[in-house]
């Protein structure tokens, strides 16, 4: 791809990049949200018209005008949401598109679908059965029949779009495993991820994009992961994790003996001024934990202890009422309202703050939006454009923003870095970090052991529901931590 | 740029356009009577628009509405038509018009919230039971002889303006500042943008849809009283099909039937621009039939111009 270029009105996703890949190449392609990678990924692949610029395969010039375009030329994309019918079984979702037809007649040909989806998913080393609907299977199996839709058209290049940020280390030991054969078979892959650690284990050449341009390309071996961040962020960044100099104080939220659907006789307490992790596999309940205290599932039995007193949240409403907030994992979907701007979105939750009785305040509800956008830092620093102009870490600091707004007692984060670039991530723990200097009790859901380490007081760890264990910081682990997270697994 | 400002204002300028055009074609057209004569015949479906755009903002749909105006006609008739003084039967028959429609809507509220049975299959059922109810009321036949005044409500004029014009402009009015400057109104956006992010985000959405739908109810409601007046009878088979006009109405005027998007003045132009069609076409001597064919083509070609993005 030489001299890319792509406009979007008032910025310029793309301002003339140029990116090669050689055969059985696993290229890496790094930045910050923002960059340009998607942007770029998605013209490749045809899913967008670029403005300038040229696309060559095998030295000739081609035009990827839409995807079944880009298919026919044996580029294949896997997007973060995989594109996957649910209702549709892993067959049918592998083949979809070209599926096979009895000769002659215009019927579809079902034996070769699952005779076709079978061998090609055996390809890759899965066996699960491929009448399954892919809405019963997990995620990790949802990828591999992305994967082997891609294989099925016979894919040459391969884009993958954070293809580990759902999957657990197993899983992505699994998927790295398939990219090295692939590899051998001679596919070339695109791998997009923010997982510095997980670009040094898979790919043999790096690109790193800024601002919409290229900073660097090198082999793999010839750069170290300061070097990354220096030419993602433009700038040395001297810690990952903010220092911590933190005392807690007296206890503020008490949960004991909770039990609801999916979780198993908890018992926590959080401590004032405290950050308090919860580590765990998919699956182990932690999101649950953090939905039942914030009222959004219901709890069978156990109670809740808030600042002394104890409260029965039936709804996330009675719970913000109570002080209690929750920054969902999902912020695009369970989040954000992608409808409408930036201060909507920012003072939805405490409406009653800008609002005499039941009219609101237009005029203080702008000046309020618009120090949050300050504080935050959020870009652009337009409180009224839509939120889905916004890049997913500005993205997440509406939520932030929206939280702060709250005032809440309690918060708890899930998953609050998912899918964020390095600059925006180290804003988000220096923002807890004043969270918990104010006095708030802070919880922190993460798949992401070092932020764990680095950024907690507590580490409480979750297994199939139950909680297995609270490590103190200095005392924890990535081994204890495993260990207790893995107790009944 | 010229996009933008036809994204903004599509709709109101094919209202614009087509005002010139009749204006042109027919001299009839721009006379006040003539305006007022319009206003007038859409004030009855546009009051119910109003409502109809707060239950599809909130990705619902509320197909009740044409059997709710006939309903509420033939029970606020039917109360008339008892013997009090004229003062006494006229609350009578509002209190028993509204407190149907804010039953209608308030049950179709519980069962879509409560059971989460999709809005298109509640309302539907509730369309037929009050239809079916004002036919059994009435044994079938209208509620007529009712005292002289009541026809004031939909016949009178109040400055010269027709007073169903009157409320329409007050309704519309009213559900414009609840959409765009109430706490109730940033909530509808926001159930209707993305339900369960509503939920999470502390909104007690089941409350929302319960009170959206009841609006809806009683606008209904109100606009079978207007058109009771209007008849000077109360109908059983009055507002039949009124739900497909209310809803191009409100579709024509930008608002997205996926829900958290649209405008309520949207729908009153919405209304007009069909209004003004039926109006202009029929002070060109065009068959009724033919009107219906282009109304339809019409309300396509507004919804594309809707459409129409960079």
């Amino acid at each position: 791809m030489r001299d890319i270029v792509k406009q979007y009105p008032g910025v310029r996703a793309l301002d003339g990049v140029s990116f090669d890949l050689l055969p059985g190449e696993v290229h890496a392609l790094v930045g910050e949200n923002g960059a340009g990678k998607s942007t770029l990924m998605k013209i490749l692949a045809g899913a967008i018209p670029g403005d300038a610029g040229v696309v060559e395969l095998d030295g000739m010039e081609v035009h990827p005008k839409s995807p079944a375009a880009a298919q026919a030329l044996g580029i294949g994309i896997i997007y973060q949401d995989f594109k996957l019918v649910p209702e549709l079984t892993a067959a049918e979702n592998i083949l979809l598109g070209h599926e096979p037809v009895r000769r002659g007649f215009p019927f579809l040909d079902a034996g070769q679908i699952y005779r076709q989806a079978r061998s090609v998913l055996e390809r890759i080393g899965e066996t699960f059965d491929v009448h399954t609907p892919v809405g019963f299977l997990t995620t990790a199996q949802r990828q591999m029949v992305e994967i082997a839709k891609a294989l099925s058209r016979s894919v040459r290049i391969l884009v993958m779009d954070e293809p580990t940020a759902p999957l657990t280390e197993r899983e992505t030991e699994n998927l790295f495993r398939i990219i090295r054969n692939l590899r051998t078979e001679g596919v070339s892959i695109i791998y997009i991820s923010h997982r510095l650690e997980e670009i040094f284990q898979v790919a043999d050449r790096i690109t790193v994009l800024r601002d919409g341009a290229v900073v660097a390309t090198c082999p793999v071996a010839e750069a170290t992961t300061a070097d990354l961040i220096r030419w993602m962020v433009g700038r040395e960044m001297e810690q990952e994790f903010p220092a911590v100099r933190r005392t807690y104080a007296g206890e503020i939220l008490r949960i004991e003996h909770l039990s609801t659907g999916r979780l198993r006789d908890v018992s926590l307490s959080l401590h004032r001024g405290e950050i308090l992790g919860i580590a765990g596999l998919v699956g182990a309940g932690r999101s649950d934990l953090a939905r039942a205290v914030f009222g959004a599932d219901p709890i069978d039995e156990g109670s809740l202890v808030l600042e002394g007193r104890p409260i029965h949240p039936r709804s996330p409403e009675e719970a913000i009422r109570a002080g209690i907030g929750l920054l969902t994992e999902d912020r695009n979907n369970q989040g954000l309202f992608l409808k409408r701007n930036v201060r909507e979105n920012i003072t939805i939750s405490g409406l009653g703050r800008v609002a005499h009785r039941i009219f609101l305040d237009l005029k203080r509800e702008r000046e309020t939006a618009g120090r949050s956008v300050q504080q935050l830092r959020i870009k652009p620093p337009n409180p009224e454009a839509g939120v889905d102009t916004l890049s997913g870490g500005n993205r997440q600091k509406v939520v932030l923003a929206r939280w702060l707004f709250t005032r809440a007692r309690v918060m708890i984060f899930d998953e609050p870095t998912i899918g964020i670039d390095v600059g925006v991530k180290y804003e988000i723990y220096v923002l807890m970090n004043e969270l918990a200097r104010d006095g708030v009790g802070v919880i922190m859901i993460s798949s992401d052991l070092p932020e764990l380490l680095g950024l907690c007081d507590r580490i409480a760890v979750m297994c199939d529901g139950r909680m297995t264990g609270v490590l103190a910081r200095g005392e924890a682990t990535r081994e204890n931590v495993m260990a207790l997270a893995t107790a009944f697994a | 740029m010229i996009t933008p400002t036809l994204k903004r204002f599509g709709v109101g300028l094919a209202l614009v356009i087509e005002l010139l055009l009749f204006g042109i074609i027919s001299p009839y057209f721009f006379t006040p009577d003539n305006l007022l004569n319009v206003s007038l015949q859409i004030s009855i479906t546009a009051i119910i628009a109003a409502g109809m755009t707060l239950v599809i903002l909130t990705g619902g749909i509320d197909l009740s509405v044409g059997s709710v105006v006939a309903c509420a006609g033939v029970l606020s008739a039917m109360a008339l038509k008892t013997d009090v003084s004229f003062t006494v039967a006229m609350g009578l028959a509002l209190l028993a018009g509204i407190t149907l429609g804010a039953a209608s809507g308030g049950a179709a509220g519980f069962f879509v919230t409560r059971f989460e049975i999709a809005p298109f299959i509640v309302t539907l059922a509730l369309m037929t039971v009050w239809r079916g109810t004002a036919f059994v009321l009435t044994g079938g036949r209208p509620v007529w002889e009712l005292p002289d005044g009541f026809s004031m409500l939909g016949g009178g004029r109040l400055l010269g303006i027709p007073i169903p014009s009157i409320l329409m402009v007050a309704v519309f009015a009213l559900i414009h500042v609840l959409l765009n400057y109430t706490r109730f109104g940033r909530y509808v956006y926001a159930v209707g943008g993305n339900a369960e992010a509503a939920r999470l985000a502390g909104i007690n959405t089941k409350r929302i849809l319960v009170e959206v739908y009841t609006i809806s109810g009683v606008l209904s409601a109100l606009s079978g009283i207007l058109l009771a007046s209007r008849m000077n009878s109360g109908q059983p088979n009055a507002g039949i099909m009124y739900e497909l006009d209310v809803i191009a109405a409100v579709v024509v005027g930008g608002t997205s039937l996926s829900g958290g998007r649209g405008t309520v003045i949207g729908t009153l132009i919405g209304s007009m621009l069909i209004g003004v069609l039926r109006n202009g076409l029929n002070l060109l001597n065009v068959g009724s039939y033919v009107q219906q064919i282009i109304v339809g083509v019409v309300i396509l070609l507004a919804v594309l111009l809707d459409r129409v993005r960079t």
